[in-house]
């Protein structure tokens, strides 16, 4: 067997593993079964989550389904691909879509489905004090955690309307990846709390015998609550807690129910994720907290991971070459690169460089020496730019090594998660074309397993 | 130079690493700086290869020529209780109210306090004094929340300080204010030179500035050496395949006729250079766009042995060799 020829047997090999270490998630599959009704699509910022789940939907669309995708935050030029670059709250139909399926698509906005829950909870009346108050004005505007509730709040009347097939749901970039889980449940608890009888009816508390203990520390609280804030927020809280008090209830069973809702059979989490160092090591936190929650993990989605074609030429024998070329001279006397030189070809055709140059010599005209000394200028910028190439190639072999292994951690972990490759693109998605191109590649990747060409 | 240092970015772009190596190029010559976290995602102590930190400044990091890096990761809730001890004496109270969900309240629902306390707690670490009168710390860097939402953070104080009109909240954060909109702070943007991160980083800038926060430095991170120069790119969509063949073959890879080793090289060998001709002239045109944004720009590059220690030493031998510190 000849150096190359074991290289490229043992590319295989390492193809086979891979295929053997991680079981390959299959999008179309999951796209195409009518029980599948929601996809969240999670992961650290940055990593290509809205470009995923907009792919994911047109893919499902083209595919025949009736879909609507959420999205938080999508790049100007992707919203616009799918024209959502105004808010409105409101699913929009995507033009240019392929078959019988359709597109819908939306941007959340968080203050609008804050309003929204309150006017569905609270008779007018009240509706229009709590917003008309200062402090929800500041909550429904985007503050801790509101993003992550009003993204699930939207979810569960997306669903609630059943009006669409398929849901694809992108999350926040939230500080912490799981706040997604964690604020409904959070504010449900907060709105549950003793902090919230204290606020709306301390009096009433007061009044009960028994709780005058309490009752010391309530009016001890209110007041350091009063020196922390400042008598008119205090104030402002008050007001806005009584005024919710109806709704609160409301509250707290939509959260209880959009939890449930991701827990149920028909929702499929996917988790996204580059690979690298950080956002493998994210990943791999979102799939134990999924398993904790009992949240439908199916898969991971890798995205830009990179390929080749020439994966049975080595970085270092890349190196090698490339420095050969950059000092010709080297090529002539090389005694330590004979063996190289000498491997045998499949085709039969002459290993030895010189003849090879003799006859790529003699099959062009040699006409007068300037033309030869052109012709010279022109095989040293073809050696240079050769040299250029293999320093490329060694560069991209570094890189599908470092790939390789962060990746090889994450299945060491989890090896009972599927994945599937997304190879890389050179440039960014903002159009369909470039969003079918993704779907493309998120469906390939279950078919071969692996994403390298050749 | 501004005494507080606050790095943002995309998600993605390598903040936190531009900020420890920040960190690490301001505390040379016998400076100290403090690093901050305040997300609670441990993005330090996995970069320093240290244990998780706790709510405490602790040295993590020792600079060339005698320098210290500390730091801290700081915790809403610990900075809540330790605010009221410190101004109050209300440790106890402190107890109750979070039996009572109060601290759940003012730590992640309430609006902006969270933040309020995240970012006072690094303005007092800025404004801290020693016995004899000097700063505690020369530099304090904080790795501060995503570009999407980093003005809204540091401008919460604002926010608050109209909520709250009267009380030591209010107080409280117009003192952080104050710091925050003076030339003491300087907000640096960390990008790559893709369209999203430039574009957000655009985006940014001008959000900064209508909050009238100072805006510092461009840090373009992971940078890709350049393998083929514009020359060489023009070559490729002209040259003929046999003659790259022939190179390759005179490299020692084999023979260049038809299925000759070198010559079944060429096909994805030239694919991989057409793959970065489109990156090049993709990367050139968002140099342009940071370019015109007008603040002074620095690059970074991508380390091909991934990020670890010695990588971090080595952009912040770097950052001091651009003349950020």
């Amino acid at each position: 067997m000849t150096a190359e020829e074991h290289a490229e047997t043992e590319d295989r090999e390492v193809a086979g593993r891979r295929l053997a270490s991680s079981r390959v998630l299959d999008i179309d599959s999951l796209l195409d079964d009518p029980k599948t009704r929601i996809v969240v699509c999670c992961g650290s910022g940055g990593v290509g989550k809205t470009t995923t789940a907009a792919a994911l939907g047109l893919r499902a669309a083209e595919r025949g389904r009736k879909v609507v995708v959420l999205t938080i935050d999508p790049a100007r030029r992707l919203a616009q691909s799918m024209g959502i670059d105004s808010l409105d709250n409101v699913p929009r139909r995507v033009k240019g879509t392929d078959g019988t399926g359709e597109l819908h698509a939306m941007m959340l906005d968080m203050k609008r489905t804050f309003d929204e829950v309150v006017e569905a909870h609270a008779d007018p009346e009240r509706a229009a004090a709590i917003l008309a108050n200062p402090f929800y004005q500041s909550l429904s505007a985007g503050f801790a955690g509101t993003q992550e509730y009003m993204a699930m709040e939207k979810l569960g009347q997306l669903r609630a309307k059943e009006e669409w097939d398929l849901i694809v749901v992108d999350t926040p970039p939230s500080r912490s990846a799981l706040d997604f889980l964690d604020a409904p449940k959070r504010l449900g608890s907060f709105l549950d709390g003793r902090l919230i009888r204290l606020l709306t009816a301390p009096a009433k508390l007061g009044g009960r015998a028994g709780m005058a203990f309490l009752n010391v520390g309530m009016s001890m609280m209110t007041g350091t609550l009063g020196k922390l804030l400042g008598g008119q927020l205090l104030k402002d809280v008050q007001t806005f807690v009584s005024a919710m008090d109806t709704t609160f209830g409301g509250f707290r069973t939509r959260a209880d129910a959009t939890y449930k809702l991701l827990q149920a059979p028909g929702t499929a989490f996917l988790v996204v994720a580059a690979p690298e160092r950080d956002a493998l090591r994210e990943a791999a936190y979102f799939v134990e907290r999924l398993a904790a929650e009992d949240m439908p993990l199916v898969g991971l989605v890798l995205n830009r991971v990179h390929g080749t074609g020439a994966g049975g030429l080595s970085a270092e024998r890349a190196l090698d070459a490339a420095e050969n070329l950059a000092d010709p001279g080297i090529v002539d006397q090389g005694g330590g690169k004979a063996g190289l030189r000498n491997s045998p070809d499949t085709c039969g055709s002459s290993s030895s460089p010189a003849a090879e140059d003799a006859t790529g010599a003699d099959a062009s005209d040699t006409g007068s020496p300037a033309d030869q000394e052109d012709q010279e200028d022109q095989e040293r910028s073809v050696d240079r730019l050769a040299a250029g190439l293999l320093r490329l190639h060694a560069e991209r072999m570094h890189l599908l090594a470092r790939e390789q292994r962060t990746r090889d951690r994450f299945t060491a972990r989890h090896p009972e998660v599927a994945v599937v490759d997304v190879p890389a693109l050179p440039g960014d998605v903002h159009d369909l074309t470039g969003l079918r191109d993704i779907g493309d590649r998120l469906a390939a990747g279950a078919a071969t397993g692996r994403t390298e060409p050749s | 130079m501004s005494r507080l240092q606050v790095v943002s970015g995309k998600g993605g772009t390598g903040k936190t690493t531009v900020a420890a190596a920040l960190a690490l190029a301001l505390a040379t010559e016998g400076k100290r700086t403090l690093l901050v976290e305040v997300e609670g995602r441990q993005g330090i102590a996995q970069l320093f290869e240290t244990e998780a930190l706790p709510y405490e400044e602790r040295k993590i990091a020792v600079a060339p020529g005698g320098g210290e890096v500390f730091a801290l990761a700081i915790d809403a809730e610990l900075a809540l209780l330790d605010y009221l001890q410190m101004f109050y004496k209300l440790g106890g109270a402190g107890r109750a109210l979070k039996k009572l969900g109060a601290i759940d309240f003012a730590t992640t629902i309430a609006p902006g306090i969270r933040d309020v306390l995240l970012t006072g707690k690094a303005c007092e670490a800025v404004r801290r004094k020693d016995r004899a009168g000097r700063f505690v710390y020369d530099y304090v860097i904080m790795d501060a929340p995503p570009t999407g939402r980093v003005t809204r953070f540091l401008n919460v104080n604002d926010e608050v300080a109209g909520l709250a009109k009267i009380g030591p909240i209010h107080n409280q954060a117009q003192a952080v204010m104050r710091v925050l909109k003076s030339p003491e702070t300087a907000v640096h943007l960390v990008t790559l030179l893709e369209e999203m991160p430039v574009q957000e980083t655009a985006d940014g800038i001008a959000e900064l500035r209508a909050a009238r926060l100072p805006v510092g430095r461009v840090i373009v991170n992971m940078v890709r050496p350049e393998v083929l120069d514009a020359a060489d790119l023009e070559l490729v969509r002209t040259v003929e395949r046999s003659s790259v063949a022939r190179s390759l073959s005179a490299a020692g890879l084999g023979g260049a006729r038809r299925g000759g080793h070198a010559e079944k090289l060429v096909d994805p060998l030239l694919a991989q250079a057409a793959e970065y001709a489109e990156r090049y002239a993709l990367e050139q045109e968002q140099r342009a766009v940071l370019g015109e944004l007008g603040l002074p720009l620095h690059e970074l590059p991508l380390l091909a042995e991934g990020m670890d220690l010695a990588g971090l030493y080595e952009l912040a031998a770097d950052l001091r060799k651009q003349g950020v510190s």
